[in-house]
This record gives structure tokens, sequence and C-alpha cells, in this order.
């Protein structure tokens, strides 16, 4: 007897606590990409159950293609930030400074 | 309160601490393993909604690979942790601002009234021979083939890239060339001196 709207407030708030965690961490790159993939994850709940409450299987192949996206994107973003680790041997936001005109 | 509501908001419970956990956490390192733990629960939550075959891919594919390259790429950078955590008090209150204005409009939004059981009542629980796998299968491969053949090429230009954006030639590290090393003829290495014997 759990209805929709309890999935849905919970990836409601899933998704506010990751932009609480965009504001709060806005120096570390690594935590912040993590916070991305909390928020797709909440999209991704929103997605699997009305998948779930309507019976189209639709919303599971979206939640899917969401997944394959997700990852190419952590994999580009993590090889970006080793570059520039390498680069300038910092990850602080503050510092990645040399394009300010 | 059925057994379904239990497990429910356990691992609501469960799935918001950890999140909340990942976001406030002082180490990077603790970060990454909440975030496992959020996997898990969300994984958790995937199976009551009958979606099987996304609950293992979320443990396989986010667990066994996304979090592990993080947690690599974690512990091969050396990073001053005491420096990214500057501001953090200093931003802490407009986060929470922003984030319970969020969630509480959100939540009025998709609140009960809405989405309610009346609106949206419960579906008929599958058979216990239903297959999610065998369904979700029969879609992708005909319906959604072509997306599913865009994905496959998405992935392939994250594995191009991320090896490209990685890979360095270091200008001091002598290499061999097989070529040449093959091509190289008798003349080329061997020189025949002609001298008066002594």
């Amino acid at each position: 007897m759990i209805p929709l709207s309890s999935y849905l407030i919970l990836a409601a708030v899933l998704f506010a606590i990751s932009i609480a965690g965009i504001f709060i961490n806005r120096k570390n790159i690594i935590v912040l990409l993590m916070c991305v993939e909390l928020m797709l994850l909440a999209v991704n709940i929103n997605f699997v159950a009305f998948s779930h409450f309507l019976g189209d299987i639709s919303g599971q192949i979206f939640v899917f293609f969401i997944l394959t996206v997700a990852a190419a994107e952590a994999a580009i973003g993590l090889a970006i930030l080793v570059v520039l680790f390498r680069t300038r041997s910092t990850i602080n936001v503050n510092d990645l400074n040399s394009l300010k005109g | 309160m059925s057994f379904q509501e239990v497990i429910f908001y356990l691992f609501s419970l469960a799935l918001l601490l950890s999140a909340s956990a990942v976001v406030v956490s002082r180490n990077t390192i603790h970060s990454a393993l909440f975030l496992i733990l959020t996997f898990f629960t969300t994984s958790a939550i995937w199976l009551l909604l009958e979606a099987e075959f996304l609950a293992i891919t979320l443990i396989l594919v986010y667990v066994g690979a996304v979090m592990v390259l993080f947690l690599f790429v974690i512990m091969m950078l050396d990073v001053n942790l005491a420096r990214l955590k500057e501001g953090f008090i200093q931003y802490l209150p407009v986060g929470i601002l922003v984030a319970v204005v969020m969630a509480a409009e959100m939540i009025m939004v998709v609140g009960s009234a809405k989405f309610g059981i009346q609106s949206y009542p419960l579906p008929v629980p599958k058979a216990a021979d239903y297959s999610n796998t065998k369904e979700l299968g029969s879609v992708l491969y005909t319906e959604y083939v072509l997306q599913f053949e865009i994905a496959a090429v998405i992935l392939l230009v994250a594995i191009i890239a991320a090896i490209a954006l990685t890979m360095r030639r270091r200008p001091n590290t002598k290499y061999q060339s097989p070529a040449k090393q093959v091509m190289v003829k008798k003349e080329d290495r061997l020189r025949v001196v002609k001298m008066d014997s002594e």
C-alpha cells in the first residue's frame, strides 16, 4: 500500500539533498560529480516509479539509457579531473582561474 | 503497517541518511563509500517497484564500475582535504535554505493530492514467473533498437575520450619501433672495412 506520491517525495527529497551538496561542496570537484550522480539517481527513481504505476516498460528503458550516459559522463569527467591534476597539481575550484579574462 | 511499507520506510530512511552523509562528509573517501550505500538502498527500492533488472544493473554498473573508478581517482590524486573544505560553514545555510525550499515546492507538486492512491491506483502484482528482464529485452531490441545502438556508440566515445585524455607520451622515454626493426637491411647495420693486415 505504498502510493506513487511516496516514491515521488522520496526522489524529490533526494534531489534537494544533492542540490544542497552542490552548494556546500563547491570547492571539491569530486564531490560535485558525486552530487550529479545522486541527482540522476533521484530522476531514475521517478522514472521507475511511474513505469511501475502506469504499467509501461518504457520508463525502465529510459532509466537504462540514463545509466549508460551517466556512466560515460562519470568516466570522462574523472579523466578530465586526472589531466587537470597532472597539469595544475590541484583540483580546487578556486585555483582553476587561468581562463579568467 | 504491511511488510512492504516497513521495507519501504526503512530503506527510504537509509537512502536519505546516506545521501546526506555523502554531502556533509569531511573526507572524500567517506563520501564515495556512502554513495555506494545510497546505490544499494536505491536498488532495494527498485526491487519493491518490480524493476529487478535495473536494480541489479545499478549494483553491477554503479557499485562495480563507476564507484570503483571514483575511488581509484580519489586515491590516485594527492588532494589537500583541508583546503577543499574551506567555505563549508559559509555556504551551509544557503545550501540548506535552497534545498528546503526546493523540496517543499516539489513535495507540494508531487504530494498525495495529485499522485495519491486515488489518482494512481496500485498496479496488480506481477505473477511469480514474470520475467522483468525478458520484457525489457523484448522492447529494447525491437522498439528501441536504434537508441540502444546510439547508447553503445556513446560508450565507445567515452572509452576513446577517456583514453585519449589521460594517455601521455613522455618525451624522454625511449620506445622501440617494431616496424623499423623489421625493415632493417644488412647494409644499414654492417660495414665491411678493408684494411691491410699488420
